[in-house]
């Protein structure tokens, strides 16, 4: 069979087109067929707390006392089995109180209540919305999820402790030690193992989580459960919640804004009644 | 050849030592794969005694399907809710749903994992149940 010139191109055009547009209709087809073989629509489970971005008031007018302080302290690191090396080198910190200067460093008036310059905060990770920690996690080991949490995969971290250098606010704790190990004493560094939740592993970086796995039963993070109404957790971007009513009815203040992180947990000073 | 015989002796036993391992195995007792056992007070009370998913898919994928756990639960989801092939609904967790019913990690887990010598790192942060076998 002879091939004039006309017959030839179109014949290489429509082998071309073929070729090249083959492989797209091809691979669009199979990921149909996929996705009608597999179950992927996973149903919303009923009570899932669920949020644009989530964030939290600490109103420092109810943690007056230790006890107050340490009831939701404990709460924490009790469900999270938070390992207590029992020195400060090797401290692991979820929330933790932390004296004004050293949570507000440049707030601090010569001329302040003295009350309130040594008043201890509870401070714990931010939640930044433009988070440093995650800008140098090497592994993506510490990312942040569409709810606005910055969570740590601890199957990824490779305890480069990039992120603590990068966090601002020391929200970070390094595992120094085999946080299963026991003292010189022989008592377990874990008190009370919490079942329900792993450990974590030597050489592995942690911190605050906004309790993800208590959020996905539908619970509220265990210390803002535990702190009668002193931490007020909720979405940020939601006008009606408590959050932000809170944040509509009092003064709040964010630490180390200046630095453009931007963190999710504010801090009610205190009414005129109490400072 | 010079001293044949003796080169040759020392070539059988050479041979003979050199293939020693597979004569051992073959002529010797072959091991035998271990069953993993599923005699715990929590599945002995199932009614319907399944997983998951069903065994075979199990035995030949539970690795995969931890990792999927894992990625959806510390990664994507907000839900962490695995639904099964026959519709029914789990919640993705291994300290929290597998070992509740397999709360006999030495003769479930570890008696496949020594025999295959595989050293999967679970166990250095997710927290073994205590041991229960019937």
């Amino acid at each position: 069979m002879s091939m004039n010139r006309r017959q030839f191109l179109k014949i290489a055009g429509l082998t071309t087109i073929a070729g090249v547009g083959g492989p797209v209709i091809v691979a669009g087809m199979k990921e149909r067929l996929l996705e009608a073989s597999e179950l992927v629509d996973v149903p919303e489970r009923s009570g899932a707390l669920t949020a644009q971005r989530w964030g939290m008031v600490v109103d420092m007018s109810r943690f007056r006392t230790e006890a107050d302080r340490q009831k939701v302290i404990d709460a924490c690191h009790h469900i999270h089995n938070v390992p207590d090396f029992g020195n400060p080198k090797d401290e692991i910190k979820w929330i933790w109180p932390e004296t004004y200067e050293h949570a507000f460093p440049g707030r601090e008036d010569e001329y302040m209540p003295h009350a309130l310059k040594e008043m201890p905060f509870l401070v714990l990770c931010n939640h930044c919305a433009n988070p440093p920690c995650v800008r140098v996690c090497p592994t993506k080991a510490t990312f942040k999820r569409k709810d606005g949490i910055v969570m740590m995969d601890m199957h990824r971290c490779i305890g480069c402790r990039f992120c603590m250098a990068a966090c601002p606010f020391g929200a970070r704790s390094f595992n120094w030690r085999d946080p299963r190990g026991k003292d010189a004493q022989g008592r377990p560094f874990i008190r009370k193992e919490n079942p329900e939740y792993p450990t974590r592993t030597i050489g592995v970086v942690e911190k605050c989580t906004f309790c993800t796995e208590r959020l996905a039963k539908g619970l509220q993070p265990a210390c803002a459960e535990a702190s009668d109404g002193g931490l007020v957790f909720g979405d940020l971007e939601d006008e009606n919640s408590d959050i932000r009513n809170k944040l509509r009815n009092h003064f709040t203040i964010r630490r180390k804004t200046e630095l453009g992180t931007s963190p999710s947990v504010y801090y009610v000073i205190g009414g005129a009644e109490h400072v | 050849m010079y001293d044949g015989n003796k080169i040759i002796i020392g070539l059988v036993v050479f041979g003979l030592l050199i293939i020693s391992p597979i004569l051992y195995n073959t002529l010797g007792k072959a091991s035998v794969p271990p069953e993993p056992d599923i005699n715990t007070p929590e599945i002995n009370k199932m009614v319907e005694k399944k997983c998951v998913e069903p065994k075979s898919f199990m035995r030949a994928n539970h690795m995969q399907i931890l990792n999927d756990w894992r990625d959806e639960v510390v990664r994507v989801g907000k839900t962490r809710t695995y639904v099964n092939g026959e519709g029914k609904e789990f919640n993705m967790s291994l300290q929290n749903t597998c070992m509740k019913c397999h709360s006999n990690k030495k003769n479930f887990c570890d008696k496949c994992h020594t025999y295959m010598a595989v050293k999967p790192y679970c166990w250095d942060c997710h927290i073994a149940p205590k041991e229960k076998t019937t």
